[in-house]
């Protein structure tokens, strides 16, 4: 394996092993602390329970989350010390604020974590919800960083240097809303099916079912939501793309030639020597709506695109394909959970609709590896789009193969750890968090 | 503002060492506790740095982060030449950051504590062993920007018998400050002994490392002391903390733990001082004699001062919150109002 194929693939492995880690980190705590509400509001110790179960979730996602972010940290430099060397100054702003809102993370869970019967109750709350609040500012400042490397912005490139750099115009550049929304969402949707699906297995097979239903509702409500919010964001990001990196968008829809009128292009083999799609559903006008607004609209094509700078197309075009007809089957899912929650309440504990929350257990994270393959795929050649391919950024030291086997097999062991501390944490559930079924004891 | 982020990068990586190092510390302790004894050591260990715990490392983060936005070309340097021994700190950081919170949040208690024990412990060792060794290689002059082969590039920067030194004492730090932290952690009189014994231990081999860097550093010929002695505030730093040793060692006896805290922390400080006064703004130090200046590698106008108002803004709200934690968590558990 040659070294830049090499330091590629670690970059992704860590990068989509954190991103798991770090959306359930960024989320988990916002479940919680709703049923700490609940808890506080009711006095139903179920919620208690759950509460304490999840925190516990919170705990392990949080420290394996900040372990990979720190490593990620340090890789930029050992990986990519070309980019970093130019690129740090410029979208550094977001990192050092990441920093801050990262910290007050930490501190804020050390507070929540052991502050049970030690703090004041509603303090003890509002700890949970900063804990929530800071993890999502610092997924937002990040996701900035990298939004950064999509639009280009903050300094001006003058014969292959980087002068006038403006740290906050880099961080508020084109892409950052857009970019930061979509990963928002999707961490919410994501957390909140994977969630909900492990307490709607639990349900059918009939444990602890007071302790699960609670649980399952606010992650189903979270989740939910969020699923449907989703495709409105999607819109926003699309149209962006188009805008700022058509390259981006051909090789997502696999469209080769710049036309008016495009077509929509649903599922396919694209055939990149042909420049055609073969066996794809194709709805006319749809794609130059999405992208301009207008059914009659330009989009360009990949034949825009000198062959040197297109992205992999089929790469890009599987991927975007798997994260929008995922997201499609969790709105639908979505919808009919509304279904249930305002008309037809008898749904609610039908086995057929667990059933589905189950199937749709991984779909949100199949998605959101989907969605960051579509953003960091289709960004290439380039690591700065436009300004820097990814080649030359590359460190020169060799071997870095065995850093990627090294790292690897670091990451899949701690996967498989992190699968095992989760199942015990549920199947030990009766014994540890559950107390429905007690007598109370006032 | 050049400074005030030079101050933060200083005080960051201070804070790491004292706060991170007591952390890395309790697994060293841990790892040279009797058999008898380990379970009681553990548990005083986690109770004392389990709500701090990952805040400590933050100062690592906060560190690197500044290294690269406001000097890019000392970031890169350290990342290219130093690969191999900040792989091994990484690793490291991985495996003790998990193992931590795994042996502690594992819902059954059986054989796989097994696992995550050994983890923890011996990655509390390699981890500080390794940020020595990066530490002691970016000053030891043995970076080689012109070599062309694999060995001269990216082994021999690091590995020299200076850097090894450095690292084995960082390990000593760790354990002392773990020692003294604990003291004032523990809750009846026997455990007060033990680990005063435990310190006065510690004490030593800290004293018979630093003997150790210096051995080294005349076998590998670079000037650490003339660096230490030859300056006089560096000299000053070094007879401040030899006197606070001293009054350490005489009311170690007596029940006073935040004074020893305080006595340590100086310590470890004037320690840092010493070692990066004399060549500062010097922080890299190459084998052609030219060096990474923290003042002549520095990014644009622009990136400081706004790195420095974020690094400012973000302690007007971590600074509060972290000692409100350390307040409420670290007092003595028979004073504490509830359990």
């Amino acid at each position: 394996m040659d070294d830049f194929l090499a330091a590629r693939l670690q970059m992704a492995f860590s990068l989509g092993f954190h991103i798991v880690f770090a959306c359930i980190g960024m989320v988990m705590p916002f479940f919680m602390s709703l049923a700490h509400f609940y808890w506080l509001k009711t006095k139903n110790v179920v919620y208690r329970d759950v509460t304490k179960a999840w925190s516990k979730g919170v705990a392990i996602f949080f420290a394996t989350g900040a372990v990979s972010g720190t490593v990620l940290s340090f890789e930029l430099g050992l990986l990519w010390p070309k980019f970093m060397e130019h690129a740090g100054p410029i979208f550094g702003m977001p990192f050092s604020l990441e920093g801050t809102a990262f910290f007050i993370e930490a501190i804020a869970l050390g507070f929540y974590l052991y502050g049970w019967n030690r703090i004041n109750p509603w303090f003890h709350w509002a700890t949970g919800v900063v804990v929530g609040i800071s993890g999502l500012l610092s997924g937002i400042l990040v996701v900035a960083a990298n939004a950064w490397m999509n639009s280009p912005a903050g300094f001006d490139y003058i014969d292959g240097q980087y002068l006038n750099i403006d740290p906050i115009k880099a961080m508020f550049n084109d892409a950052w809303f857009s970019q930061a929304l979509h990963m928002t969402v999707a961490a919410f949707v994501s957390t909140g099916f994977a969630v909900a699906g492990i307490h709607a297995l639990m349900i059918l097979r009939g444990k602890n079912v007071a302790f699960h239903s609670k649980a399952f509702k606010i992650a189903a409500v979270f989740g939910t939501i969020a699923a449907c919010l989703q495709p409105i964001s999607g819109d926003i990001s699309a149209k962006d793309v188009a805008k700022r990196q058509p390259a981006k968008l051909a090789a997502m829809e696999a469209h080769f030639h710049t036309e008016r009128n495009a077509p929509l292009i649903i599922g396919g083999i694209p055939d990149t020597a042909g420049k055609k799609v073969d066996y794809a559903i194709k709805i006319p006008g749809l794609l130059s709506f999405m992208a301009t607004g207008d059914f009659n609209g330009e989009v360009k094509g990949l034949d825009s695109v000198p062959k040197e700078n297109q992205p992999p197309v089929a790469v890009t075009h599987y991927a975007f394909q798997i994260m929008v007809g995922l997201g499609m089957a969790m709105v639908g899912l979505a919808l009919l959970y509304f279904i249930a929650l305002w008309k037809k309440k008898q749904w609610q504990t039908s086995s057929w609709l667990l059933k589905l929350f189950v199937m749709a257990t991984p779909m949100g994270f199949i998605a959101l590896e989907a969605g960051w393959t579509v953003t960091e795929v289709g960004r290439q050649p380039w690591i700065i789009n436009g300004i820097m391919r990814t080649a030359d950024a590359v460190t020169p030291m060799p071997g870095i193969a065995y850093s990627f086997y090294l790292f690897t097999g670091v990451y899949i062991s701690l996967s498989v750890i992190v699968s095992l501390l989760l199942y015990r944490q549920i199947a030990m559930v009766g014994k540890l968090y559950d107390s429905s079924t007690e007598v109370p004891k006032s | 503002m050049i400074y005030v982020v030079i101050i933060f990068l200083w005080t960051a990586i201070l804070l790491y060492i004292l706060l991170g190092g007591a952390d890395f510390g309790a697994g060293i302790i841990e790892l040279f506790t009797a058999k008898g004894n380990k379970d009681r050591t553990r548990k005083t260990m986690y109770d004392a740095i389990g709500p701090i715990w990952e805040a400590n490392h933050m100062w690592l983060i906060i560190a690197v982060v500044i290294l690269f936005v406001g000097f890019p070309k000392i970031y890169t340097t350290v990342s290219v030449y130093l690969h191999i021994p900040l792989v091994c700190m990484l690793l490291g950081i991985i495996a003790r950051g998990t193992a931590f919170v795994f042996r502690n949040y594992d819902a059954v208690e059986d054989d796989m504590q097994k696992i995550y024990t050994p983890i923890f412990v011996y990655s509390s060792l390699i981890t500080p062993f390794f940020l020595g060794i990066i530490a002691a290689s970016a000053v030891s002059g043995r970076i080689d920007l012109q070599a062309n082969d694999f060995l001269s590039a990216y082994v021999f920067s690091w590995l020299n018998w200076f850097s090894i030194a450095v690292g084995v004492f960082t390990v000593s730090i760790c354990g002392f400050l773990a020692t003294i932290f604990i003291i004032g952690q523990t809750d009846n009189e026997s455990d007060r002994k033990h680990f005063t014994r435990k310190a006065r231990r510690t004490i030593f081999i800290v004293m018979a490392c630093g003997a150790l860097v210096f051995l080294a550093a005349y076998l590998e010929q670079i000037p650490l002391f003339s660096w230490i002695f030859g300056d006089t505030p560096g000299l000053i730093a070094i007879i401040a903390a030899s006197i606070s040793l001293v009054i350490m060692f005489f009311i170690l006896e007596r029940d006073q733990p935040i004074m020893l805290r305080l006595l340590a922390g100086f310590q470890v400080s004037m320690i840092l001082f010493a070692a990066t006064y004399s060549h500062f703004p010097d922080i890299v130090l190459l084998k052609n004699g030219t060096n990474l200046s923290l003042l002549t590698h520095q990014g644009q106008t622009k990136t400081i001062d706004s790195l420095a108002y974020a690094l400012l803004i973000g302690s007007i709200f971590i600074l509060p919150a972290l000692f409100y934690l350390i307040y409420i968590f670290t007092k003595r558990k028979d004073v504490s109002s509830a359990h």
